[in-house]
């Protein structure tokens, strides 16, 4: 048995890291706290997540790619106002679902295409697809819009969750996001598309001399971006039951900073997609231990992710400088 | 009609200076806004002295842009270094938080916290950058996402409220009948521009932007050249956290300075400064600045909603960034040779 290949090799560093965060901060929590350890908390923990992970995911491909996608709080919002007035024209969910779904694909695609084409800065270009999708979020309603339809009250939240005992149940999001996870893993590590993704983000002029189709590849990551940013709103619809053009502002970066907790580097080319997971259920995980606790404010969230940005970073710039 | 006169004139003037520089294309873009609301906008040019203050729409441009503008200054030199600082936003708001704490205790004190805390922000992340090796993007997000929360600390989730004549002079003063926010602008923009272009340290800057190694060969100090402008970047966010805080005479740490890095950063931009780094137009970056602000002024005054008013913010960021890219030219210039959209133009 060759030992070499039991060691962690450098880039699986920081998720070993995450993972290790993961379950002190899980346990420290159970000491601490009567009722931590119950498995309602771990239930919601994923399903309140949920809308972020599928989002985070996104983000997730994007980085990989070697770029960044700012639109995803604005696009998420967008979505949910969308399904809602949708919804509160008549249209019934299974319509306005994948209308929803189809506008943040096509939304992801303009983007990409933009930045393919003529070569523009992905920063700039998702900059302005956060405004756009901002301000057309308050076109569409420019309130709170509940969604009253019989699909999400009984179907989504009786009917497609598991219902463990008489109180307790897994919501359908949790199932969502996790089954999201598992396909964009599989996509990510084994499909053509993923190893695509990943060449180009290492080195985008080696990729095209090695015969990568470049520009496709960039525009269908943008897409899935776009696609996953939507299908975070629909998961938020279901968990909120409504939707509003003011929310989730900032969320592309609880997405971001989410993928860099689970090792993916931002300057592109390495990731992994359940270490995105783990760096949701860490951010999930911050913000339920500071509700447990009570006194403790909710800016201290703030600080914490970003104290724990701050080390994840610098892991990876250590341990990456000596793969190097 | 004297008013008409000097504001043409002046832009006939400065346009034709600049005819064949990079500051045409923001300049020709601000007339033709200006233009538009002329005839289409009813009182926007007019303008009344009340109290030995002017008092109109345009001097309303000047003071709410300062807070863009002074940040635009700084974030010109993180842009031009290859970097960019996401973070002047939240720092605005710690500085914002620190000042309003102090303000109880004395004036000079408060003014000095506020700008001294901002210095220490810009430290952090110029230090991220350069002794970490830090992507700028990543390392100035860090304070980005910690910064509010910070500022939230100071406060103590609070809206600090004060009175002190002195710091509210801060954001709403007057000088010479103008605001007092424009004086400080200018101040800032004279010193910035002596510094980059009336010593040697603007050429180090656009030559650490253009080939970092290069310039290291060449004897650069390039990570110092880069920390420095991350902390110049900090405390021009630090003076435009207290005046938007003198603004409102409190501090709010919630929205202070929200999204105005991205704001920021897009007045660089539009100012003809590349996102790519080196050359750099200081004054564009005012010009910029000023062309963000009366767009939303444009809009407010035509009855748009606030909420929607980021759509064509979105159409200026993409215009912008298409007519810099020198491909969407190449393929203009295919189109038509007539068009002097050649490498001259646009930085």
């Amino acid at each position: 048995m060759n030992l070499a290949k039991l060691r962690p090799s450098p880039q699986t560093i920081p998720v070993f890291a995450s993972v290790g965060v993961l379950i002190l901060l899980y346990l420290g929590g159970c000491v601490a706290f009567d009722n931590f350890g119950s498995l309602r908390v771990l239930i919601n923990l994923f399903g309140d997540n949920a809308f972020l992970g599928v989002a985070a995911v996104g983000v997730t491909f994007v980085i990989l790619s070697g770029g960044i996608d700012l639109s995803v709080g604005a696009l998420v919002a967008f979505t949910g106002v969308f399904v809602a007035s949708l919804i509160g024209h008549g249209l019934h969910p299974l319509v306005a679902i994948p209308l929803a779904l189809a506008f943040g694909a096509g939304f992801g695609a303009l983007m990409g295409t933009l930045i393919h084409l003529f070569a523009l800065p992905p920063f700039l270009v998702t900059l302005g697809g956060m405004f756009l999708a901002r301000g057309l979020a308050f076109v569409v309603h420019s309130e709170s819009l509940s969604i009253d339809h019989p699909f999400y009250g009984e179907f989504i939240s009786q009917t497609l969750s598991v219902q463990i005992s008489r109180k307790l149940s897994i919501p359908f999001t949790a199932f969502a996001l996790i089954a999201v996870v598992i396909a964009a893993s599989v996509l990510a590590r084994w499909s053509r598309f993923g190893r695509n993704v990943r060449a180009i983000g290492s080195s985008e002029s080696s990729a095209r001399l090695m015969g990568v189709p470049v520009g496709s590849t960039k525009i269908l990551v943008y897409t899935l971006g776009g696609f996953l940013s939507a299908l975070g709103g629909i998961v938020a619809t279901f968990y909120m039951q409504s939707g509003n053009p003011a929310s989730f502002v900032g969320l592309e970066l609880d997405a971001i900073a989410a993928a860099v907790i689970g090792g993916t580097l931002l300057r592109g080319g390495v990731g992994f997609i359940p270490g995105t997971l783990v760096g949701v259920l860490i951010l999930g995980l911050i913000q339920t231990l500071i509700i447990f606790q009570g006194s403790l404010n909710s800016w201290w969230t703030r600080i914490a992710v970003g104290g724990l940005l701050f080390v994840f970073i610098m892991l990876q710039q250590i341990t990456s400088r000596r793969s190097a | 009609m004297i008013i008409d006169l000097f504001i043409w004139g002046g832009f006939a003037a400065l346009i034709w200076i600049n005819r064949r520089r990079p500051l045409l294309w923001p300049l020709l873009a601000l007339a033709l806004l200006l233009l538009f609301n002329r005839f289409a906008t009813p009182g926007f040019f007019g303008l009344e002295i009340r109290d030995g203050r002017l008092f109109g729409t345009l001097v309303d441009i000047l003071n709410q842009g300062s807070k863009v503008m002074l940040l635009a200054l700084g974030m010109t030199l993180v842009i031009a270094t290859g970097g960019v600082d996401l973070s002047v936003g939240a720092i605005m708001a710690i500085a914002g938080a620190v000042m309003a704490q102090l303000a109880g205790v004395s004036v000079p004190l408060a003014i000095g916290g506020g700008l001294g805390v901002a210095l220490l922000a810009g430290a952090w992340n110029g230090l991220l950058v350069s002794a970490f090796r830090i992507q700028p993007i990543i390392a100035t997000l860090i304070l980005m996402v910690a910064g509010r929360g910070i500022a939230q600390l100071v406060t103590d989730g609070q809206i600090i409220n004060f009175e002190q004549p002195s710091l509210v002079f801060l954001g709403n003063g007057t000088l010479f009948g103008l605001p007092f926010t424009l004086a400080l602008v200018l101040v800032m923009f004279a010193l910035t521009a002596w510094l980059v272009r009336g010593t040697a340290l603007g050429l180090f800057i656009e030559s650490v932007g253009d080939n970092e190694t290069a310039s290291r060969f060449t004897g650069l100090p390039a990570q110092r050249v880069k920390f420095l402008a991350y902390v110049f970047a900090g405390f021009c966010a630090g003076l435009a956290g207290l005046v938007a805080a003198a603004n409102i005479k409190s501090a709010d740490a919630n929205h202070a300075g929200l999204y105005l890095e991205l704001d920021a950063i897009l007045a660089v931009v539009v100012g003809g400064t590349a996102l790519t780094g080196g050359r750099f137009q200081l004054a564009g970056s005012l010009v910029g600045a000023l062309l963000i602000q009366t767009l939303s002024t444009t809009l407010y005054a035509r009855n748009v909603s606030a909420d929607i008013a980021p759509v064509p913010k979105a159409v200026v960021i993409l215009a912008v960034c298409l007519l810099q890219s020198p491909v969407f030219r190449a393929k203009l210039a295919g189109l038509g040779r007539f068009l002097p959209l050649k490498k001259g133009g646009v930085a």
